[in-house]
Parts: C-alpha cells; sequence; structure tokens
C-alpha cells in the first residue's frame, strides 16, 4: 500500500492516505486530477473493480464530496477516492469512458445531487424521479416532510397528533 | 399467395443500424411494469425489429421510496425497519451491513456466539433467495411446475425465520452489537429436517430443470458475458463466478465465521444462462453444507448481544466506513458517513444490480430474441429496489 501511496504522491496534490482497516483505506485527491488518479489506480496498481460513485452534501462546508470506491481482487484491498467540488453549479469531469457503468451513477448523481457530468450519456435522462420539478432531493436542503406536506395535503376531516405528544397524554396524562 | 414482403421481415441484426422508428421497421415495446417476464418493479424500454431486440433502456423507480434520504432524518436505530427493506427477498444482508457499520463506527465488539448467529442467518437467506429465484428462471422458460416446488421449500425456510424471529419476510434479527434472540428450544433439529427436505428436493429440481432439453436449448448460450466484462462492468457474485472468476467475498475477506467454515468457490466456465444457473444450484447445495456445518458447530451457549448505550441517544463517533458482505448476487455493501450526531450524515447501498440490470443487461439485451428477454433477465439475478434504494 506504501509503494503505491508513493507512486500517487509523485503525480498528483493528494492527501494522505488513510487505512481504515487492513482491507479499506481512503485518499483525498483535487477534484480535476480525479479521472488519471482512478485510471491509473485502475492500470498501474490493480483497482479494476469499481464498487460504487456516490455524493455526500456537506452544506455547512458548500461542498459536496465525491467518492469512487475502487476495490482490488488480488489484494483483496479497497480504496476510496475522494474530492471535494463546490455546491454551487456543482459540475465533475466525466469518467464514463473508464467503468462501463459509471455513467449509471453520474446520471443518478445529477438527477439526485444535481452535480453535472458534462458529455457523460444518458445524463440528462430521468433515472428514478420521471417528471420531478423540485430541487435535487438528495441535497440536504431538501426537506421531504415539508415536501410531503406540501404535495399531499391532508384529507378534510382527518387531524394527525405528534407521535411524542400524544404518548405522553395517553402514558402520563398525571404529568400533563 | 401474399408472401410477404421479402428481404422485410425478418430483417436480418445488424448491430451498427441506427434505430430509426420513422422507418417503419422498428417498434417500441416495454416489458414491465407489470409483466411475467421481468424481475420485479422495473421495465425495459425495447426497439425491436420482427423478434430481434435492438435496443434496451432498463427504467426503474416504481418503488423509490427514497431509503437513503429518510436514513439521514432518522436515529441509528430507527433504520432498522428501513434497512430489511431494500433487497425484500433476502433482507438479512442489509441488517448485517448497517449493523456492521455500525459497529465498525461506534467501537462494538459482538460475541462469538451473535457471529454464528448473524451467519446462519445469513445463509438461510441465500437459500430462501436462490429457491424463489429457480422457479423465476424456470418459468421464464416455461417451467411452471418447478416454481410450486421451490416456493413450498422457501416457505419452510420463512417458517424457521418465523419460528427464531417473530418475521417470515422482514427478520430484524440482526442488530448492532448482536442479534435479538438465541435459537428457540427444538429450532435446530427443525432446521436439519427442513434442510433435508429441500436438499432432496433440489436432486429433483436438477433432474427436471438442468437435464430438461428445453432448459438446455434455451438457456445454454444465452447472454454470454465475456471475461474482459467482469471488470469493465463492475459484475460480481454468481455472474463472475460463471465465467470462472473465483471471487466471492466470503472466500476473499472473510466476515462473521466464514473464516471457520469449510467451502469453496463455485465456478463455471460457459458464462452463459445455463452456467449462471447451474453456480446458483451449487450454492445452493453449498448454503445447506453451511448451515449444517453452523449448527453443528456453533458454541451452545455464550451472550449473543453486547451492552449497547440508550439507543434513544446513541451518538456515533465522525467517521466513515464501507462494509460489504457476499449476497446471492455479488458484492452487497453499505458504506456509512457519521458526523458524531445521533442520525447518519449518509448512508450509500451498494446494490450489485445496479449494475447488473442497467449497463450489463442493456448491452447483453441487444440482438436477443425477444422470446428470451426474460430467461436471460432472470439469468443476472436483479432486484430493482436495491438499484432505485
Amino acid at each position: 500500500m506504501r509503494t503505491i501511496a508513493n507512486d500517487i504522491a509523485e503525480r498528483f496534490e493528494v492527501g494522505p492516505l488513510v487505512e481504515k482497516r487492513a482491507d479499506l483505506a481512503t485518499l483525498e485527491a483535487d477534484a480535476k486530477d480525479v479521472p488519471e488518479l482512478l485510471a491509473r489506480l485502475r492500470d498501474r496498481h490493480g483497482y479494476a473493480h469499481l464498487s460504487f460513485v456516490t455524493a455526500t452534501d456537506l452544506i455547512e462546508e458548500g461542498v459536496f464530496v465525491l467518492t469512487y470506491m475502487l476495490h482490488n481482487h488480488a489484494e483483496n484491498h479497497s480504496l476510496a477516492v475522494k474530492c471535494r467540488i463546490g455546491r454551487e453549479n456543482a459540475a465533475m469531469e466525466s469518467c464514463h469512458l473508464l467503468w462501463e457503468q459509471m455513467w449509471t451513477y453520474q446520471r443518478e448523481l445529477k438527477e439526485l445531487f444535481g452535480i453535472d457530468f458534462p458529455g457523460s450519456p444518458r445524463v440528462d435522462e430521468s433515472f428514478v424521479l420521471e417528471g420531478w420539478i423540485d430541487i435535487p432531493p438528495m441535497r440536504r436542503e431538501f426537506d421531504t416532510r415539508e415536501y410531503s406536506e406540501r404535495t399531499f395535503p391532508t384529507r378534510p376531516g382527518r387531524s394527525t397528533k405528534d407521535p411524542a405528544t400524544h404518548m405522553k397524554e395517553k402514558l402520563y396524562p398525571e404529568a400533563l | 399467395m401474399f408472401e410477404g414482403v421479402k428481404g422485410f421481415f425478418p430483417p436480418p441484426y445488424d448491430p451498427k443500424e441506427p434505430v430509426d422508428f420513422a422507418s417503419g421497421k422498428f417498434l417500441k415495446m416495454w416489458q414491465g411494469p407489470q409483466h411475467p417476464g421481468i424481475t420485479g418493479n422495473m421495465s425495459l424500454e425495447l426497439a425491436i425489429a420482427g423478434d430481434t431486440v435492438y435496443d434496451c433502456k432498463t427504467h426503474v423507480g416504481y418503488l423509490h421510496r427514497g431509503f437513503e434520504k429518510l436514513m439521514e432524518r432518522r436515529l441509528w436505530m430507527q433504520n432498522f425497519p428501513l434497512v430489511c427493506r431494500i433487497a425484500v427477498p433476502e433482507p438479512d444482508f442489509n441488517e448485517y451491513c448497517y449493523a456492521a457499520a455500525i459497529e465498525e463506527l461506534a467501537g462494538v465488539e459482538v460475541p462469538e456466539k451473535a457471529k454464528w448467529l448473524r451467519n446462519l442467518t445469513l445463509e438461510m437467506i441465500r437459500l430462501a433467495s436462490y429457491l424463489m429465484w429457480i422457479g423465476g428462471q424456470a418459468g421464464a422458460f416455461g417451467h411452471g411446475t418447478i416454481i410450486q416446488w421451490s416456493a413450498t421449500m422457501r416457505d419452510y425456510v420463512l417458517d424457521l425465520f418465523e419460528e427464531l424471529s417473530g418475521g417470515r419476510i422482514y427478520h430484524m434479527y440482526i442488530i448492532p452489537g448482536g442479534v435479538r434472540s438465541d435459537l428457540p428450544e427444538g429450532w435446530a433439529a427443525h432446521a436439519l429436517e427442513v434442510m433435508d427436505t429441500i436438499e432432496k428436493n433440489l436432486d429433483d429440481i436438477e433432474l427436471v430443470m438442468f437435464h430438461n432439453a428445453v432448459f438446455k436449448l434455451r438457456a445454454k448460450g444465452l447472454g454470454v458475458i465475456p471475461k474482459d466484462w467482469i471488470d469493465r462492468f463492475g459484475i460480481t457474485g454468481p455472474n463472475a463466478r460463471a465465467a470462472g472468476f473465483r471471487r466471492d467475498i466470503r472466500k476473499d475477506q472473510p466476515y462473521l465465521v466464514y473464516d471457520k467454515l469449510d467451502f469453496d468457490y463455485v465456478t463455471a466456465e460457459g458464462s452463459d444462462a445455463y452456467d449462471r444457473a447451474l453456480v446458483r444450484l451449487g450454492e445452493m447445495y453449498q448454503a445447506i453444507d453451511l448451515i449444517r456445518q453452523m449448527l453443528a458447530r456453533m458454541p451452545k451457549g455464550g451472550e449473543f448481544k453486547a451492552a449497547l448505550p440508550n439507543p434513544l441517544h446513541w451518538k456515533i463517533p465522525a467517521g466513515e466506513t464501507y462494509v460489504k458482505s457476499e449476497c446471492t448476487r455479488g458484492e452487497y455493501g453499505f458504506y456509512v458517513v457519521s458526523d458524531g450526531s445521533d442520525k447518519p450524515r449518509r448512508v450509500v447501498v451498494r446494490g450489485p444490480s445496479y449494475t447488473h440490470a442497467v449497463s450489463v443487461m442493456e448491452t447483453l439485451a441487444k440482438g436477443q430474441n425477444l422470446a428470451d428477454l426474460a430467461g436471460l433477465m432472470v439469468s443476472l439475478h436483479t432486484y430493482p429496489p436495491e438499484i432505485e434504494r
């Protein structure tokens, strides 16, 4: 693992390699280096399997963290390559030429987080949310409850009880 | 006598020919979401000419419940009734991966007995899930009897789950720190009887299905996955092992008590629908064998769960991890990020269907006969909820 870390550090601006377990490590890189870094890890270091790609919304820092989880079958080792991109007009270089399933992940990230991958096949086609017109729902500011109450109003004649208050009233009426 | 338009039907398949609906040669057709030849709640948007599929697009989202989003708004423990619902036929892999991720982040040590019990349920659900699959695979090629046998056998396994956990479909048996209960009195003996019954039935299924000329003719050579696709498409599980790859997380990165059990990779070389079915049949026998081994060697006593903090106020230390297991379809994993609060910051479910049902299926379907599409799809063994989460 050290050899790989040294080879990568010589060529790219990367953070320290963090070994989470014997079979799992993470590495943070600059977003502009990620496509080339992934290609090098795949072709030179045996990380030929892409487990998944995902994003984590750090709204308080104004960034998305993209995570590319790779796996080396010969060494039985997984490596998460992470990079940060701004939340405003979020975009990332497409890596669809590296793995055949990459475009699906990028299409999902476009729909659910609003992260664009220019040039990625079918990136603008809806994935799971056909006809969605609200903000991308996996962003932290999307409030599921507010959306639900706005979109599916309570039918007249029905009342909803707050579970916490209801249970207190039922179990400990004397305390109220 | 009308002889049709010669040279137009049936059209010769040319993979490079662009699909132009205005030409009148192509027909758009939907297979699913309500269709006996589709697995679960998904659909295939097909472009066909004659009986030949020229283009295929997978559509998911019919069962989208926003699991990952919902989990960000609930306490760590409140997510347990959610995670098991991500893969209906085999919920226990979700329970295990989510629990193991929490335990790793929180530094919780799982008692030895709990590891055996967890491992036992994972193999039981593997068997139940394969029994459901084999009925679907046989049905896709016109064998209606096998689903009746295998659904009955699956029900026997579900009986065992009901005795163990109180639930037939969703068990919520694996919890952070261990499992909810020890084996009930007499359960092990009942389980061994059920394994004998299922093993005998599998012999019949093998005879009726795998030696049947119709199944052989239709499944052999169908949907061959070339070896160089395995890493290019991220293919795992029986779909990779049927192509000759000796890859199985249970062997390669043993978790729970797999390193204490005696088993080997089940592989094949043909990489077609028939060999994929053969690998899964082999793994059904293997699951029965592993269940017997575990029942014979499991410690009799001991704690089955660790002491945990109050789950309503449990804050998990900040960090991230990726925990995976070998489910019936391949690599099943949970990537979990904690910001140190009482709710997950991010949970990502990695299901093998994500690539098998979308990029692999869309590529393999091209050039296939329409009548073989259902058999091809079932041979990839996909569950849509783990795609749309």
